[in-house]
């Protein structure tokens, strides 16, 4: 595997860190096991353990909780539930969390009533772990079942439009021109439905929280698992009526989340009501099974017609979407507004609908809409290019925009086009035969080549950090962000020892506590930018407080040079006219006599660029498949993944997060489903031996290119994120090169071996 | 997970009566899947019989040119054995085509044998299943069952056995060998499992506190022309959807003999005896494994279309027959047990 970064348009220096391969400074400690995660903090006295029993129905309600046999059994501590719990805050609101769609959230242990199954029902609280789950497993509960629906074509003609309510829902673009009559008068059309199933995040790490109960009062510290430390405190801090103080939140290590982790887990609920209720600390981790009692991604199904007149160009597109949400909250994702924003097309309508089933809500999860939309419009395209008589690629340059046609803005910098290129020189797509079936290995497997585009939003979100600047001349920088694994450790370091011209071994960046300046849940790929403008924004501030300090020392070389005018680097503050007037920061400390220099950073994001232009990331995926035909096996063998997300601040764990987002790709295409049983209304394959992700032997060769963009006006720092956008593409590429490869176009995913039988 | 006692037996026969005098015992081999049927609270014993200790791990000649394989050796020890690479490749290549390494090298000869199905339901006790709990009928006859079987199925059961080792055991025609209250006594592979008919709780014809000491494998060990096909959702660390073991006596074109043997299709390992003999005294055709093909589903049932549902493994199952028929016949591939040609490009 190779990664290169394809022609830089900006000069960097020897001395930058930013931009550089650098490796993650908390690698040592998580291969190590010295790096903790939630469940695996120790408490300052004993510790009780929680086990979450699930309803076993999908709708109705409880009638009575045997707890006292459980509560009988020696080492049980307490069993909470409906019929015990406090009465805590009384407004639903309360339960809504940062990032909570419209609706009504729902409130564990609040009520007797079933939504979904898999529901937790009661908490069982005991000495030790393996009580606690024998105590739940013998706990006996009585329901009255009602009947329910979980089957999404039941429930279609329910559908209705997809309200606003949640925090960066778009709406469908307004539609263009007139789709009807342009679709009937254009000689080469295609439409589709396009369908994908429920799919879980299934990160590798179960939701835990560990709260240790420190005795004073009401003070704890709570260890959770989440993608955003800030978003579980204020959810904590409503529902129990805690300060911010109180309700202390903790999450040094995320072991992935991939938007399981956005939103406050059920679990966290759990182990503050026990500690709180039992004034003991408390450990509450879910199990794989409830690991499918959450969000997943939902269940879609998306039609798409689009035409084309006879050289290529695209007249009509239509795309409608209809999703699964749950009973209680509509959950929104932008689905459909992607392929309008790809394409430049006169005529367009778009539309995207919920239905209600009796499941929990659906959640984000990573590249939401985006990788649901993505799916369906690359493959129409695709299917359109050779109705058209076009080459995929080249149809797609024919079509290609250079502004957003749905917003009617330019584009803050889009290079999809050199991803296009540099992405079908590296595949090597010139040697694309454009006929299906013509390409074989020498083992006689059909060969097919398939490309796809992406497209993610480049957002900011506002957030803070805060650097500190010991007198001993090192430098902490600290913000609530989270780092899931993908890197943010790393490139906040490499920012803060960038803008004050510090050796990377004399800055620490810290995150993960509530204690430290507020920051975003981690998704949308908008913390290295939004967090990383902020840790900018904070060291620029040190930075400004030393330049004074240096300017009060006597005979000073940097008298009257103003901050504009000056360089940080090689530890020094320089002027930037003449760099030999210079003082070297441990100087200026010194000559101070602070113990230390500290300053908070903000950022977030310009609402005049934000009318001014539409600002967004591109990939361009390019793959091989290699069909068994008879037997209906597709080996993904080689994938070309082109990224334009503007600058890229650290290409090692930015491509890691790319290779993430194929494997991801290859998973939604191939094999990722989890199973609805419609009449038990839950998912049956919960775990890990039954619910496909790739294996190490399904990963072949995978080359991420990074075309870097100069964008100064999605980010202050130029930074657009690499989370999502690496998967963009991967399913519609997967699926159009089987078509290539064997001539069969698979309308839904996963591309499983029973459907090329 | 219910509390238990555990005693760790160094013989066989102590074994046997440690076994017989605890109510709700097990026997527990590696504990791959044992322990994991105990913590999802599926299998509640409240006595353990540890076999960890039993001198049972040798692999040996027999006087008759065959092959004992210890009930206590590793799946892993198994497969990796000079003689077993040598003279039952088949065997190798689908024990190699389970699980993941570190399972197998847990994983003991007689648990593989005895390891139960992977159907959702029965892991699900939120879920109706014969299988796991007599008479609350079969989640999986209309839900989702790709898991499950087309052969031999029955109306309270649909479930399959999982494992890929025994698919070859079949195919090879091996001896289990028993020892129980009632003293030792041997068991053809073929009557080892069961069909579900109406009790499919009760997955092979063990009888209650029987020990498996050894499997014995015959002489013959079609080295020159076998083949193990797998077919799955994923490249590894998964269970086969049809798989197919084969061992055929060649002479020329012309087949000589032919055992071969399905898993991923019934309630056990399935062999079709009369499929087997059409193949015999003919010229090797893809015309003749079709028609081959074709017997061996003649009688299928699926429950249900779509993705989900499993009617597919009856196209399936006859493709992947005529396929891996040809690869034995051809052995036109390196034999590498680690590499599934078959499959993976
Ligand atoms: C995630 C996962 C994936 C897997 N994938 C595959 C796969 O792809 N293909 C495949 O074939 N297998 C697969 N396996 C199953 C694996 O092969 C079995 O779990 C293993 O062979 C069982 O052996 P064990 O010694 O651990 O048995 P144990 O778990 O110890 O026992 C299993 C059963 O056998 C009984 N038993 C054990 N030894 C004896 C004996 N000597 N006599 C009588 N009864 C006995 C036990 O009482 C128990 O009922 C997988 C397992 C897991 C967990
Ligand atoms: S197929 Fe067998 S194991 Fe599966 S649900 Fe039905 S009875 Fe249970």
């Amino acid at each position: 595997m190779s990664q290169t970064i394809a022609t830089p348009p900006t000069v960097r220096l020897d001395s930058d860190v930013v931009g550089k391969p650098i490796s993650r400074p908390e690698g040592p400690a998580k291969v190590s096991g010295a790096a903790k995660y939630a469940a695996e903090f120790s408490v300052t006295g004993p510790l009780w353990y929680g086990y979450v029993v699930s309803s076993p129905i999908a709708k109705g309600k409880i009638t009575k909780i045997y707890a006292d046999e459980v509560l009988a059994i020696p080492g049980v501590q307490q069993v909470f539930s409906h019929e015990n719990v406090p009465s805590l805050a009384w407004f639903d609101r309360a339960y809504k969390d940062d990032v909570a769609p419209g609706g009504s959230p729902f409130r564990p242990l609040h009520e007797p009533e079933i939504m979904f199954s898999q529901q937790p029902v009661a908490l069982v609280v005991a000495d030790t772990f393996e009580l606690a789950r024998y105590a739940a497993s013998v706990l006996r509960i009585d329901y009255d079942v009602a009947e329910f629906n979980t089957n999404l074509e039941v429930a279609a003609p329910k559908a209705f439009d997809a309200p606003k309510g949640k925090t960066g829902f778009v709406p469908p673009p307004k539609p263009k021109g007139d789709v009807e009559q342009a679709y009937a008068d254009a000689p080469h059309k295609v439409a589709g439905e396009y369908v994908h199933h429920a799919q879980h995040h299934n990160p590798m790490e179960m939701f835990g929280t560990t709260v240790d109960w420190l005795g004073d009062g009401k003070k704890m510290k709570i260890y959770d698992k989440t993608q955003g430390a800030p978003n579980v405190q204020q959810y904590i801090a409503k529902i129990f009526g805690l300060s911010k103080e109180e309700a202390r939140i903790i999450s040094k290590f995320t072991g992935g989340g991939f938007g399981s982790g956005l939103r406050p887990q059920y679990q966290v609920f759990m182990a503050v009501l026990a500690a709180l209720e039992l004034e003991h600390s408390v450990r509450v981790v879910m199990d794989r099974s409830q690991m499918f009692s959450m969000g997943h991604r939902p269940h879609t199904v998306q039609d798409i017609r689009l035409a084309s007149d006879d050289q290529g160009y695209l007249q009509a597109m239509e795309h409608n979407a209809l999703a699964e949400t749950s009973q209680f909250e509509d959950e929104t994702e932008t689905v459909v507004n992607w392929s309008g924003i790809l394409y430049k097309v006169p005529n367009s309508q778009f539309d995207y609908k919920l239905t209600k089933i009796d499941v929990n809500t659906p959640a984000d999860m990573r590249a939401p809409g985006a990788a649901t939309g993505s799916f369906a419009i690359e493959s129409a395209i695709d299917e359109l290019s050779y109705k058209a008589g076009r080459d995929p690629l080249d149809f797609r340059l024919l079509n290609y925009t250079y502004t957003d046609p749905t917003e009617n803005k330019p584009f803050s910098s889009k290079r999809l086009d050199d991803c296009y290129h540099e992405g079908a020189k590296r595949f090597g797509w010139d040697q694309r035969n454009p006929e299906p079936r013509s390409m074989r290995d020498e083992n006689g497997l059909l060969v097919g080549w398939g490309v796809a585009a992406g497209c993610w939003d480049a957002s900011m979100q506002k957030a803070a950090a805060k650097a500190v600047l010991a007198a001993d001349g090192h430098l902490t920088v600290s913000s609530a962000t989270n780092d899931q694994g993908a890197g943010t450790y790393v490139i906040m370091t490499q920012m803060a020892a960038q803008t004050l011209g510090l050796p990377l071994a004399q800055v620490t960046f810290e995150l993960g506590d509530t204690e430290m300046p507020e920051a975003p849940v981690q998704g949308g790929s908008w913390t290295a930018n939004s967090v990383g403008a902020a840790v900018k924004d904070a060291c620029q501030a040190v930075g400004k407080k030393l330049l004074k300090l240096a300017q009060k020392m006597d005979d000073s070389p940097l008298a009257g040079v103003d901050f504009e005018d000056v360089q940080f680097a090689d530890g020094h503050i320089r002027a930037n006219e003449d760099i030999s007037r210079s003082v070297a920061i441990a100087d200026i400390l010194a000559a101070s006599g602070e113990a230390k220099i500290e300053a908070e950073g903000k950022a977030g994001p310009n609402p005049i660029n934000m009318l001014k232009y539409s600002m967004h990331s591109h990939n361009a995926v390019f793959v091989e498949v290699k069909v068994d035909e008879d037997l209906g096996t597709i080996h993904v063998t080689r994938v070309v993944d082109a990224v334009a997300a503007g600058r890229i601040m650290n290409p090692k764990t930015a491509r890691s997060q790319v290779l993430g987002g194929v494997v991801w790709g290859i998973g939604m295409a191939l094999m990722e489903e989890a199973y609805l049983n419609n009449d038990l209304g839950r998912y049956v394959n919960h775990n890990y031996a039954e619910y496909h992700i790739p294996v190490n032997a399904d990963i072949k060769k995978i080359d991420v290119i990074f075309v870097e963009e100069e964008d100064d006006i999605a980010s202050p720092i130029g930074v657009k994120g690499v989370g999502e956008i690496g998967m963009l593409g991967v399913a519609a590429a997967v699926a159009n090169a089987v078509y290539h490869a064997t001539g069969k176009r698979v309308r839904e995913l996963p591309l499983t071996i029973d459907k090329l039988l | 997970m219910n509390s238990f006692t555990l005693t760790q037996a160094t013989a066989a026969d102590e074994a046997v009566r440690d076994y017989a005098g605890h109510e709700h015992a097990a026997y527990l081999g590696g504990g791959t899947n044992l322990v994991d049927l105990m913590k999802y609270n599926l299998e509640r014993p409240s006595h353990l019989t540890s076999l960890g200790l039993l001198p049972l791990t040798d692999i040996t000649s027999l006087p008759d040119g065959g092959l004992r394989l210890g009930a206590l050796a590793t799946n892993a020890d198994t497969a990796w054995h000079p003689e077993v690479e040598k003279r039952y490749p088949l065997l190798s290549q689908t024990i190699l085509a389970g699980a993941t390494p570190q399972l197998r090298n847990a994983a003991t000869n007689g648990g593989n044998l005895n390891q139960r199905t992977r159907c959702y339901y029965f892991y699900d006790l939120a879920a109706p299943c014969n299988k796991r709990e007599p008479g609350t009928g079969c989640s999986a006859l209309t839900g989702p069952n790709r898991v499950c079987g087309v052969l031999g199925t029955s109306e309270s059961c649909i479930a399959t056995n999982p494992s890929d080792m025994c698919v070859a055991l079949a195919a090879l025609e091996a001896t289990v060998r028993v020892q129980g209250p009632n003293g030792e006594r041997t068991i053809k592979f073929d009557d080892y499992h069961r069909l579900p008919g109406d009790h499919p709780e009760k997955d092979n014809t063990l009888e209650p506190g029987e020990l498996v000491t050894a499997i014995d494998l015959p002489a013959e060990g079609y080295a020159d022309h076998f083949t193990y096909l797998k077919l799955r959702d994923r490249s590894s660390y998964a269970f086969a959807l049809v798989s197919v073991a084969v061992g055929l006596k060649m002479n020329g074109n012309t087949i000589e003999k032919a055992r071969f043997a399905l898993g991923g299709v019934a309630h056990k390992p399935w062999r079709d005896q009369e499929a087997e003999k059409m193949l015999e005294g003919q010229t090797a055709s893809p015309d003749l494994f079709r028609k081959v093909a074709a017997k061996v589903f003649a009688e299928a049932k699926g429950y249900g279309e779509g993705s989900l549902h499993n009617s597919f493994k009856i196209e399936l199952g006859k493709r992947a027959i005529v396929r891996a028929l040809k690869q034995a016949t051809e052995m036109k591939y390196e034999v590498n047990p680690n590499v599934f040609l078959n499959s993976n490009p």
